[in-house]
């Protein structure tokens, strides 16, 4: 009844090719904008920005990074941890070696030597594929974490082995990183940059690039018959994919931890963002947040339920059932819906239209 | 799945959702917040409950016995970190503004999440306590004002380590040519001594061999055979912790590399580690920043008050005397010896994280408030300033006899005219990077 496109004419092309065809969804995500931009910043708590928003927003990027690879080009790959360090050292390289840069060009800077690093990676790509393919990429995960601890030259010699973000501004006034940041300010500035992202992303998917990726995935012998290259196509997905894994990574250690060790971005955290994927939805943008959603906020939900029911459990307790329940509703929601969450909100969708009037 | 079930689904999210804004906990204005970062789970767990008991034992016997610190009652809060950074992050965020008056302090056991923590505390004004752990440069108070690494660093550990090869050897001339190898923990635990390491091989002419071991340890038969068999040091250095500690005793016993040359660090000094490794731990040595034991007047009054009415920690005394155990309730007094300081002078109420960091920048246990506490000779005493946010650094050499960690040397104090100067110059270059200007100590 109030969502449905009947009425909604389109007289123009390009009003036929947007992003978002039905009026409601505009609303819709006009309505998300306003509410992440001016309501959070305004109701949430010091705790809610940084220890939730903060996580949210970088892993969703990351999620999404993997997803163009592996949802929208079919590459398995379990190398976004090592993605992400490279990211981030690369951020502290930059910062440390040119103080004077700006800290939007550190990280995209960061983000562009990541991609390099990805189509390195990505070459056997062309010659293995599925699971071989996830195990050449678990290779260069723990490669590139070797790399970072064994050579001193990436951390500036530290003797931990430890990076840490100097405090920059954007504007010429605004702390970002460092101590005296405002977590407002940090979450204005990862969320611009992630909804930025996120609308590139979108137009890459629905362009020809994205239509190659797809083509690929769904079938690479046919793609290849139909003219698609597949050195390119593959390495377009590496070369996308690592540099929003490498934007996460410089952001996560430069405005969410403040610093970070390479043991952040261990294996533990390729699996992590992988299950976001395969959680949220393969081939979904908005799984990719769904997803990140899932994975971070969840426990978090769970450590902090018995609290405000007045619950007095020993905090081990509600560890190990917080890992319970979470393992039993990751497969719960696998049973009910194997495509991930984003296939739900598209069900929601499609029963909304016809609602209250099913047939 | 249909519309119901989903709309059902919204609704328990959004409920959950509203009532996780709404949350606020309920604590006594004029009880003393203590928040307490602890891994009760996860791979690092065996290590972590004692000290988590101890420290909190601490605390519940204060209250039981004198009625809090000062009159003021204690309040503690533990969050589960299971060693691991972000679950550490969060729960600093959690605990950080819980009580009348914050986190008056935060010692959260571990160097990752120490690293992602020291940021933080400066723009929340909590002091960092990182008890013989953390960044070990931590020790220039200018540069570090909320940082505090009482009672020794991984720099202080490694110097005491060389201090007791080179006494075994015969004074430090006859260390030339000896080969030294560190098992250590790949993270940035791990790394902190090596810098040391390698000073004071280059100053005392010994050969410095690095054994990255990857987490958690649980594979080092490769390590260990290149170790016995193909490089044959004369002493091995360990700075593990968890599973990775009984794993290279057992490996060294494997092939045959004498446990009484392998000297730990006090996280590769705990009970678990060597009932763990069984006969093959005998003569194993490590460097205790504490004395092992439970004979101490205190922890006969944990016992007596808590342990036999049912208000211990744990369920049972057991752990009590042990040696992490023991760490635990001496992070434990320094804390509460730094509250204790800032409500002597701010006043008898709840206390604030800068006026705990006004406490510790002046934080001075005397032999004799040690007696009072009731653990003489349990650790050495400490004095802090404006500028040294470390003391004296003593840790002792223990050999482990089956039964207990035996001390072997007395105390032990850092060669601090060495190490100093590197605190220093580790120090200036992170507030370099870091754009901080270091506070001039009067």
């Amino acid at each position: 009844m109030i969502y449905r496109e009947a009425g909604e004419f389109k007289s123009s092309y390009q009003a036929d090719q947007a992003i978002l065809t039905i009026r409601q969804d505009r609303w819709f995500i006009w309505g998300l904008m306003a509410f992440a931009f001016l309501v959070i910043p305004a109701i949430s708590s010091e705790y809610w920005l940084t220890t939730i928003m903060l996580p949210f927003l970088i892993l969703g990027l990351a999620a999404l990074g993997l997803n163009i690879l592996t949802g929208y080009a079919g590459q398995l790959s379990l190398g976004t941890g090592g993605f992400m360090a490279t990211g981030a050292f690369a951020a502290y390289k930059l910062a440390t070696a040119f103080p004077e840069l700006n800290i939007v060009i550190v990280i995209l800077a960061s983000g562009l030597i990541t991609s390099g690093v990805g189509i390195l990676f990505g070459v056997p790509s062309l010659r293995i594929k599925g699971f071989y393919l996830a195990v050449a990429t678990l290779a260069s995960q723990f490669f590139l974490i070797w790399m970072f601890n064994k050579f001193g030259w990436f951390t500036n010699y530290s003797a931990s082995g430890v990076i840490s973000a100097p405090p920059m501004s954007v504007f010429n006034e605004i702390l970002v990183t460092g101590p005296h940041a405002t977590p407002v300010a940090k979450y204005l500035f990862v969320l611009t940059l992630v909804v930025l992202l996120t609308l590139v992303a979108k137009n890459l998917v629905r362009s020809n690039i994205g239509r190659e990726w797809m083509a690929v995935r769904d079938m690479d012998i046919a793609a290849e018959i139909i003219g698609i290259p597949m050195l390119s196509t593959k390495l377009k997905a590496f070369a996308v994919s690592s540099f929003y894994c490498g934007v996460a990574g410089a952001l996560w250690a430069f405005l969410h931890t403040g610093s970070v060790e390479p043991l952040a971005f261990d294996v533990n955290r390729s699996f992590q963002v992988l299950f976001m994927v395969i959680i949220g939805g393969l081939g979904s943008i908005m799984g990719a947040f769904l997803g990140a959603g899932f994975i971070v906020l969840l426990p978090i939900l769970l450590t902090n339920a018995p609290h405000w029911f007045g619950l007095n459990i020993a905090v081990d307790t509600i560890s190990h059932i917080e890992f319970m329940v979470f393992g039993i509703l990751i497969i719960f929601f696998l049973i009910v819906e194997p495509h991930g969450l984003a296939r739900l909100w598209q069900i929601t969708k499609e029963k909304l239209r016809l609602w209250p009037f099913p047939y | 799945m249909n519309i119901r079930k989903l709309k059902f689904g919204i609704g328990v999210a959004t409920l959950g959702a509203a009532t996780l804004l709404g949350a606020t906990a309920s604590f006594a204005a004029d009880t003393q917040f203590i928040g307490s970062l602890v891994y009760r789970t996860g791979p690092y767990a065996p290590g972590g409950i004692p000290w988590a008991d101890g420290f909190s034992d601490y605390f519940r016997l204060l209250n039981e016995r004198d009625g809090g610190i000062n009159g003021v009652m204690l309040e503690l809060e533990e969050c589960d970190t299971a060693y691991n950074t972000d679950k550490g992050v969060e729960c600093y965020e959690r605990l950080k503004n819980k009580g009348s008056t914050g986190m008056p302090a935060v010692s959260p056991l571990s160097t990752g999440i120490t690293y992602a923590l020291l940021d933080r505390v400066v723009a929340d004004k909590i002091p960092l306590i990182t008890s013989g752990y953390g960044r070990a440069d931590a020790a220039d108070g200018r540069v570090f004002p909320y940082a505090f690494v009482l009672p020794s660093t991984y720099w202080g550990g490694a110097d005491i380590a060389i201090h007791h090869i080179a006494d075994l050897e015969g004074g430090y001339g006859s260390l030339k040519g000896k080969k030294i190898a560190l098992v250590y923990h790949d993270s940035a635990y791990g790394k902190e001594p090596i810098k040391t390491l390698e000073t004071l091989g280059a100053q005392h002419g010994f050969e410095l061999s690095l054994f990255p071991v990857p987490h958690p340890g649980l594979e080092q038969k490769a390590t260990w055979l290149k170790i016995g068999r193909q490089l044959r040091p004369d002493y091995v250095l360990m700075w593990g912790w968890g599973v990775m500690n009984a794993t290279a005793i057992k490996e060294a016993a494997a092939v045959g590399f004498p446990r009484d040359k392998m000297i730990g660090v006090w996280w590769s000094g705990n009970e678990p580690d060597v009932i763990t490794a069984g006969q093959a731990a005998l003569g194993y040595k490590a460097l205790q920043m504490n004395r092992v034991g439970a004979d101490f007047p205190l922890h006969k009054d944990i016992v007596k008050v808590l342990y036999d009415n049912g208000k211990g920690t744990a369920s049972t005394p057991k752990d009590v005397g042990s040696a992490i155990y023991n760490r635990g309730i001496q992070s434990a007094i320094y804390l509460a010896e730094a509250l204790r300081t800032a409500m002597n002078e701010f006043g008898n109420k709840p206390v604030t994280g800068e006026q705990v960091q006004w406490a510790l920048d002046r934080f001075s246990l005397t032999e004799e408030r040690i007696a009072e506490i009731g653990v003489t000779g349990l650790f050495a005493p400490v004095e802090l300033s404006c500028i040294d946010h470390q003391g004296q650094g003593q840790a002792m050499v223990t050999q482990w006899d089956g039964k207990q960690w035996k001390p072997i040397t007395e105390l032990i104090a850092p060669n601090m005219e060495m190490l100093r100067p590197m605190y220093e110059e580790s120090a200036a270059q992170y507030a370099k990077e870091k754009g901080i200007t270091p506070r001039t100590c009067g």
